[in-house]
C-alpha cells in the first residue's frame, strides 16, 4: 500500500476492481449501490482485511451501510489492532 | 409493502426460475412415490435419484427398516419433548455409546438434526471474546451458528491454510479462545479440506479444531469415519449428520475434551427442541453397524463417483476440482442452469440445481451425488442424459468425443 494513500483511496481502488465503472462517494451504499450480493460483500471484506492487515469481525459488517461507515470502522480497527 | 417485502429480490429470482421454459420449480419438487434408494416417481415418470446425498443407499436397507419398525412399535411414534426437560430414551444413550466406540472418543452427543448439531456446538463453544474462524465456503448451518454465537467471526479463504495462518496471526494479543471450523467434504463441489496442513496451523496457534464430517462420514477413511480418519488428523470436535450416509435424520458431536457433558445444559439447540423419535434412533444405530461391517458399500460409492466424474469430464463439462460422490457441473448462467436441470429431469434424472449466492464461486451448478446403490447402468444413463442436454444447450460440443 502506498504510504500516502488514504483509507478511502484504497476502498476506491478495490471497488474499481470489483465493480468497474461505478462512481463512488462516502455516501455510496455497500450493498445497494455496488450491486454486491451477500457473498460478494463478505469476500470484499476479506480483501480489505488483507489490504489493511486487520481483522474485521462479521458482526461489524452487518452494521455497515455506507463507504463512509466502512472507512470509519477500518480506521478504528487499525488503531486498535496496531496497538495490540 | 408487507412484512415480506424485504424478500423481493429472492422472490423475483424464484419467479424467474419458475417461469423458465419448462416451468418446473426446482425448489418444490415432489416425488409421488419413492421406489428405492435410487429411483422415484414424478408425475407418473420414473426418475433416477442423482441428488439425494444417500451415499451408502441405506434408506431401504432391510435391517434398518426392521429395527426402526420394532422401535416404533415398542417405544411409540415420538418422544414429545427435549432430553433435558422430558428425559432421554435408552436408544438415545445407546446410540451415543455406539458413536463413542466408533470414533474411539470419550464423549458423544446426539442432536435432532445435523443443522442443529452445528448450530448448537459451534455457537456454544465460541462465546464472548472468543474468535471463530470459518472456511469461506462453510455450510449455512455453520454461518448460522456464527450468527447465534457471541464470538467474533472471521472468514478465511476456502481450503487455504496459509490464509488461515495469516488471519490467526492478526488476532495475536487479543484475548479469548480460537475455534477453527472446516468441513471434511464441501457439499457444493465435493472437494476435501487440506486437513493435515490446516491442523498444523491450528496447533501452532493454540486454537481448537472442529471438523464437520456431514458429507464425509461413511465416505472417507478406512472405516468410514471421514476425513479425520483418512488423513490421521485428531480434531478436537467432530460434528456429523445421520441424514446422508446413515439414511435418516439427526446430528451428533464427538470429542475427548474434559467437561464435555456441560454442553448438555448449556447448548440451546440441544436443550430446547424435541429429541429424535425412537424409530429414527434405531435405524441410525443399525445403519452405523451396516456402515462398519460393509466396506464394499464405500468402494461401490467411489466407483460410481469416479464413473460419473470421468463420464462428464470426457463429455467436455467443467467440473469441480476432484472426483468423488459429489459431482458438480459448472455453468455459465442461471438461465442455462435452469434449462439444463429441467432437460435432465425430462430425460429421467433428478439432480440438484444450485444458484448463487448459495454457490461458492458465484457460478450456477448442476449438482449430482451418487450412491453405493446406483448400478453402473444408472450412472451411464445419467451421463447420457446430462450430456445430451448439454449438447442441446451448446455447453459441450456434439462432435467432441467422436473427433478425439
Amino acid at each position: 500500500m502506498n504510504k500516502n494513500s488514504t483509507t478511502f483511496d484504497v476502498l476506491e481502488e478495490e471497488i474499481k476492481k470489483l465493480a468497474p465503472g461505478r462512481a463512488v462517494s462516502p455516501a455510496t451504499s455497500v450493498t445497494r449501490d455496488l450491486g454486491l450480493d451477500s457473498l460478494a460483500v463478505m469476500n470484499f471484506i476479506m480483501v480489505l482485511e488483507d489490504r489493511f492487515d486487520i481483522s474485521i469481525p462479521m458482526d461489524m459488517i452487518a452494521e455497515i451501510e455506507t463507504l463512509k461507515e466502512l472507512e470509519k470502522v477500518i480506521e478504528t480497527l487499525k488503531v486498535e489492532q496496531d496497538g495490540a | 409493502m408487507s412484512i415480506l417485502s424485504k424478500y423481493q429480490q429472492v422472490s423475483d429470482l424464484h419467479d424467474r426460475i419458475r417461469s423458465a421454459k419448462l416451468g418446473r420449480d426446482p425448489f418444490s419438487v415432489c416425488f409421488d412415490a419413492i421406489h428405492d434408494a435410487t429411483q422415484a416417481e414424478i408425475a407418473g415418470e420414473t426418475v433416477i435419484l442423482l441428488g439425494s446425498n444417500n451415499y451408502l443407499g441405506l434408506t431401504f436397507d432391510r435391517s434398518c427398516i426392521e429395527m426402526a419398525a420394532a422401535a416404533l412399535r415398542g417405544s411409540g411414534t415420538g418422544t414429545t419433548g427435549s432430553r433435558v426437560a422430558n428425559g432421554s430414551y435408552q436408544g438415545h444413550t445407546e446410540l451415543e455409546e455406539r458413536l463413542k466406540a466408533f470414533y474411539g472418543a470419550r464423549h458423544a452427543m446426539v442432536f435432532t438434526t445435523g443443522y442443529q448439531a452445528n448450530l448448537g456446538i459451534i455457537s456454544t463453544l465460541a462465546g464472548r471474546d472468543d474468535h471463530l474462524l470459518l472456511d469461506a465456503d462453510s455450510h449455512a448451518s455453520i454461518y448460522d451458528a456464527a450468527k447465534l454465537s457471541a464470538a467474533q467471526v472471521i472468514r478465511f479463504r476456502h481450503n487455504d491454510p496459509e490464509d488461515l495462518a495469516r488471519r490467526l496471526r492478526r488476532l495475536r494479543g487479543q484475548p479469548g479462545d480460537r475455534l477453527v471450523v472446516v468441513e471434511g467434504i464441501y457439499s457444493m463441489f465435493g472437494d476435501t479440506a487440506p486437513l493435515v496442513e490446516i491442523a498444523a496451523v491450528v496447533r501452532a496457534a493454540g486454537a481448537y479444531l472442529l471438523v464437520d464430517e456431514a458429507h464425509s462420514l461413511g465416505v472417507l477413511g478406512q472405516h468410514g469415519r471421514g476425513l479425520t480418519e483418512a488423513t490421521g488428523v485428531k480434531a478436537d470436535f467432530i460434528v456429523g449428520t445421520f441424514s446422508k450416509s446413515l439414511g435418516a435424520v439427526g446430528g451428533f458431536c464427538v470429542s475427548d475434551i474434559d467437561d464435555f457433558e456441560t454442553l448438555r445444559v448449556a447448548c440451546r439447540p440441544y436443550m430446547f427442541t424435541a429429541s429424535l423419535p425412537p424409530s429414527v434412533v434405531a435405524s441410525v444405530t443399525e445403519a452405523l453397524k451396516q456402515m462398519e461391517t460393509r466396506p464394499d458399500l464405500r468402494s461401490r460409492l467411489h466407483a460410481n463417483g469416479s464413473r460419473l466424474y470421468q463420464g462428464l469430464e470426457k463429455a467436455g463439462f467443467a467440473l469441480g476440482p476432484e472426483a468423488g460422490p459429489i459431482v458438480s457441473v459448472r455453468l455459465p448462467a442461471v438461465e442455462t442452469a435452469i434449462d439444463l436441470w429441467n432437460g435432465v429431469l425430462d430425460n429421467g434424472v433428478y439432480c440438484n440445481l444450485a444458484l448463487p449466492p448459495a454457490t461458492p464461486t458465484g457460478e450456477p451448478l448442476l449438482r449430482a451425488s451418487v450412491s453405493a446403490a446406483h448400478t453402473s447402468e444408472q450412472v451411464d444413463q445419467a451421463i447420457e442424459a446430462i450430456t445430451e442436454q448439454g449438447k442441446l444447450l451448446g455447453l459441450v460440443g456434439s462432435e467432441r468425443v467422436a473427433a478425439e
